[in-house]
This record gives structure tokens, C-alpha cells and sequence, in this order.
């Protein structure tokens, strides 16, 4: 094929208008990734500096999140759906309040599709 | 006003940044390289680069990690590195061509490990060859400091947007003090506009996310069809089909305005106009072989020197004009497309395939881990392609020539064998 003077032109258009990949952000988009979670953190709220003050206090649980799956609340909460286990917050846990267990031993949240075998990503 | 110093390659680079008001600056020092980002460094203490953020980092691959992150946030950036730690920049290097990121880096080439060594050779930079970067080699200091603030304005073009290497020879260059002339801060402003990134993240109303998975087919978004990992590659390719015009544009402008010019951006030509023999090269393999075009010219024989500038994107329209007159072109490698040819040999064979004028292609190996390339050596290379020139036989060898390999001198002997 012969490239004539407009498939130059589109060419040129293309290499200028397709850059970077880039994407909206929306929670979710890479699917539940909490079904990758072998260990699963649990709070024990007796130990929790935030419950035991009722206040909005240490909440590094929260801060140090990678994944953003820890609530600042009262008390911190966990998104399962997306923490992957990973354990930061049971390792930054000044009050040794957050235990990982396996998640074979933990009753089922996100589990229910991970149980069949199904993955919800999308990717 | 313009300044005249004396500087290394390395200082000239680094003055060249300064020059372009680079903004961040991130790199690991290795031999040859550090100078460059020492001086950079003592520029931004002393306050002399009052915009410039330098990071330390732990590693080359922290360090391209560091400004292909500052690039997505609308940052000029540097680096640089040579040899094995290039190589360990590899895999970001392939992120920033594939987010057609405008930085540029500077290469002082070295010899890439096993065994180890820090002398000059092309093999560096030769093995980034695939990742994307607008590729150009240099053959002296104040053509290294020209060369950055071009390759700024090369990558930082919207016809373009593709990151940008500079590579200098390890110590013949980047430790060898030459005259350089430093430009008025105010003219580089003018050759030199601001950058206008095309990737926003400071953009917080319209938050977006850079390479997410981008899968083999279009994904259908809130937005319209988005393209698939194909249609970024095909895009990054045109961009590079169309980008040696841009090169060109651009060495005619800098000429224009600082008076400067090494060949046509592309290529330098020496005494090529009615020569029958030329030798085709890059960096310091090109320069020693000035003497020797001049040295066989004194011999009567017509030889000429095609020095190339730019090695990515290939430049095959130009080099089919400039070789549709010689009968014998003699490449001078300093590296190796190991268990193939010299890698300059093998793309400029591509290259020509095509052309209505084939000249025979010779190839040589030279000076690799920085074996000192004498001009013998090269007219020895010259003068055995031409002796050989129409031995068809020769031709059609699937051997690779090395020139300078002292294998007697280690008690190797042919005889009796």
C-alpha cells in the first residue's frame, strides 16, 4: 500500500492525540482485590486505643494503611473487600490490638465468590 | 552574555541542565558518570538552581523511578547513568517511552559487566535500543551541552513527546576537559519554552489514574472506547517515524540561533562529497576516524566519514541519500548484537536493503572495554574491506571481524594447526 498524503496526516494524529494511559478513578476498578488475602487482621477492641479513649486518637492502623481498607472511626473498621492482609496495621499497632489469622479460620465476607473459585476482576 | 569555560563532558552536561532550568534531577552515582550529577548537585547547594529539586536515591532504578514521576507531575527532569547501572534502569526506561514522558538522560557509555570493567565501549547504550528513547551520540563536550538543550526541545515537542538519550563516550569525553561555550540563560528561555506536559495529576478536580492494566482489546469507559495496549504501541512508533523531521527542524533553529551546528542534526559528514569509500560510525569511533579519512586521502583514496547523530529513530531516508553514491561502506562497531553482527552494521544492512543504491557493507569490531582504537587499526579496517570489496566469498561470511584482539600476544599461534 501506498501511503498517500491523508493516511500521513492521520498517522501524525494519532501519534499526537494517543499519549498516556490513563483512567478515571473509581473504588474498584481493578476488582474485590481483598480475595487475594491469605491472613485477615482482626481488631481486638479491648486492646484499641481508639475505643479505650472514645476518642479520634492514634488511629496509625488507619494512617499507615497502604490500601486505604482501615476506617478512622471509632472503631477502626476494615473494608475486606479490598485489604489484601498484608498486616502493616497489625505491625503498627502500638497497643498490639490487631491480630492476623488465617482466612481460612475467619467466618466469610468477600469469601463467598472467592469459596467458588470465581475472581470479580474485571482484568 | 555567553560564557567560555573549560569543562568536562560530564560538566558540560551538567551545565547544559542548569542552562534548561531542569527541575528535578534524580540519580545513582557510577563511573563515568558521576561527575555529571555531583555538579548538578553543587549547583542546587549553592543555590545557583534555585528551582531545581535534587533526590537521592538508592538506586539508578529509584532514580529513573524518581523523575519518570516527577515528569507525570509536569516536572523538566534529568538523569543519567552508564552501563550496568542503565542496565537496571532498564525496566522504568520502557515506562517512561511507554507514558511518552519528555525526559532526557545522558549516557557516559561504558562496557557492560561480565568482566568488569569502566572503560568506554557502545554496548550500553546500543542495548537500550528497543525501549523507545530517541537515541543520539555525541563526539565532543560543547556537542554534548548543545545536544541536551536540542534533545529538550525534541522531547518536549507535542509532534514528539518521546523521552530522549544523550550518549557520551566514558573518559575520552566525559573526563576530558575541552573549551565550551555556555549559553545566556535568557536565549536558552527563548529556544527553549516552557513544557507543556500532557499528563495533568496535579489536576485534583479531575483525578486520573496513569497506566492502569490496559488490556489487549478497547475498554469501554464512562468516556467513549479507550485504547488498548496495541494502539499506545502504534501510536509510540508513528511518533518516532515522524520525529527525525522534528530533529532536523530543530538543529536548523538552534543553528539559527546560537550559531552551532554538527551535520544536519542526523549525520555529520566529513569530506563525503566525491568519496567512493565511507566509513560509517558513531561517538568516538567517528572522531578517530577524521584523522584516518584525512591520512588516506594523502594516499590518494577517496574516503569520507558519515558520523551518525541520531541512531533512534533511524534515520533511513537520510542515510539511503548519503550512501547512494559509495561503492564500499566500512562500519567501525565498538559493541557487539552478540551471535549476529556489530549492531550499527546490522540496522545500517536493514537500513539499505531497500535503497536503489546498495553499496557493499563491511563491518569491523573495535575497542570494546575501552581498547584504545588507533588510527592503524582503522585504515587496516579500511583497507582490507577494500581490498576485499568484490571477493564474494567474503561477503557471504557469517563470521564477525575484530580489529585490535591480541591473541598472539597471549602465546595463541595458527601455525601447526
Amino acid at each position: 500500500m501506498v501511503r498517500t498524503e491523508q493516511d500521513i496526516k492521520f498517522e501524525r494524529k494519532v501519534s499526537q492525540t494517543i499519549l498516556a494511559s490513563q483512567q478515571s478513578v473509581a473504588i474498584g476498578e481493578a476488582g474485590k482485590t481483598g480475595e487475594w488475602r491469605t491472613m485477615r487482621p482482626i481488631l481486638h477492641t479491648e486492646k484499641c486505643l481508639v475505643v479505650k479513649t472514645g476518642k479520634l486518637s492514634c488511629n496509625l492502623c488507619w494512617m499507615y494503611c497502604p490500601e486505604n481498607t482501615v476506617s478512622r472511626a471509632i472503631p477502626p473498621e476494615f473494608n475486606y473487600d479490598y485489604c489484601k492482609g498484608c498486616g502493616i496495621c497489625a505491625n503498627e499497632c502500638p497497643a498490639h490490638a490487631i491480630e492476623m489469622i488465617p482466612e481460612k479460620d475467619a467466618p466469610s465476607s468477600v469469601g463467598e465468590e472467592s469459596a467458588t473459585g470465581e475472581t470479580g476482576g474485571k482484568f | 552574555m555567553p560564557e567560555q569555560k573549560v569543562l568536562t563532558g560530564n560538566h558540560a552536561a551538567a551545565y547544559a541542565c542548569k542552562s534548561a532550568n531542569v527541575e528535578v534531577v534524580a540519580a545513582y552515582p557510577i563511573t563515568p558518570q558521576s561527575p555529571v550529577v555531583e555538579k548538578i548537585s553543587e549547583f542546587v547547594e549553592a543555590g545557583e538552581l534555585p528551582n531545581t529539586q535534587f533526590v537521592t536515591v538508592e538506586s539508578e532504578q529509584s532514580a529513573i523511578s524518581a523523575v519518570v514521576a516527577a515528569s507525570q507531575m509536569g516536572a523538566r527532569v534529568f538523569t543519567a547513568s552508564s552501563a550496568n547501572g542503565l542496565a537496571y534502569m532498564y525496566e522504568i526506561l520502557c515506562w517512561a517511552a511507554g507514558s511518552r514522558l519528555p525526559l532526557v538522560m545522558c549516557i557516559a557509555t561504558r562496557g557492560l559487566g561480565a568482566p568488569w570493567t569502566v572503560w568506554t565501549d557502545h554496548q550500553d547504550a546500543f542495548s537500550m535500543r528497543d525501549v523507545g528513547f530517541i537515541q543520539q551520540f555525541v563526539e565532543s563536550n560543547q556537542e554534548a551541552y548543545d545536544t541536551v538543550l536540542m534533545s529538550y526541545r525534541i522531547a518536549e515537542d507535542p509532534r514528539v513527546y518521546l523521552p530522549a538519550f544523550v550518549s557520551y563516550d566514558g573518559y575520552i569525553l566525559s573526563h576530558t576537559m575541552m573549551p565550551v561555550q555556555i549559553e545566556d540563560e535568557d536565549k536558552v528561555k527563548e529556544f527553549l519554552p516552557p513544557l507543556k506536559p500532557h499528563i495533568h495529576l496535579t489536576d485534583f478536580d479531575n483525578v486520573r489514574s496513569v497506566n492502569p492494566v490496559t488490556p489487549p482489546g478497547l475498554t469501554v469507559r464512562p468516556e467513549g472506547n479507550t485504547p488498548g495496549y496495541y494502539e499506545f504501541r502504534y501510536s509510540m512508533q508513528k511518533a518516532h517515524e515522524y520525529a527525525t523531521e522534528v530533529v532536523e527542524e530543530v538543529a536548523k533553529e538552534f543553528e539559527a540561533k546560537f550559531g552551532r551546528s554538527y551535520g544536519n542534526g542526523i549525520y555529520k559528514p566529513y569530506k563525503i562529497d566525491d568519496a567512493e569509500v565511507l566509513i560509517f560510525a558513531v561517538a568516538s569511533v567517528a572522531s578517530e576516524s577524521r584523522g584516518v579519512v584525512d591520512k588516506l586521502r594523502e594516499e590518494g583514496l577517496k574516503v569520507g566519514l558519515i558520523s551518525l547523530k541520531l541512531y533512534r529513530p533511524f534515520p533511513i531516508k537520510h542515510l539511503r541519500e548519503a550512501f547512494s553514491k559509495a561503492e564500499l561502506v566500512v562500519v567501525f562497531d565498538r559493541d557487539v548484537g552478540y551471535g549476529m553482527e556489530g549492531i550499527l552494521a546490522a540496522e545500517l544492512k536493514t537500513a539499505l536493503y531497500a535503497a536503489d543504491h546498495r553499496p557493499i557493507i563491511r563491518g569491523f569490531i573495535v575497542g570494546l572495554g575501552g581498547r584504545d582504537i588507533t588510527a592503524d587499526q582503522l585504515i587496516l579496517g579500511v583497507k582490507t574491506a577494500i581490498a576485499e570489496k568484490d571477493d564474494r566469498t567474503v561477503q557471504q561470511n557469517t563470521h564477525v571481524d575484530f580489529i585490535g584482539v591480541q591473541l598472539e600476544e597471549l602465546g595463541f599461534k595458527k601455525e601447526g594447526m
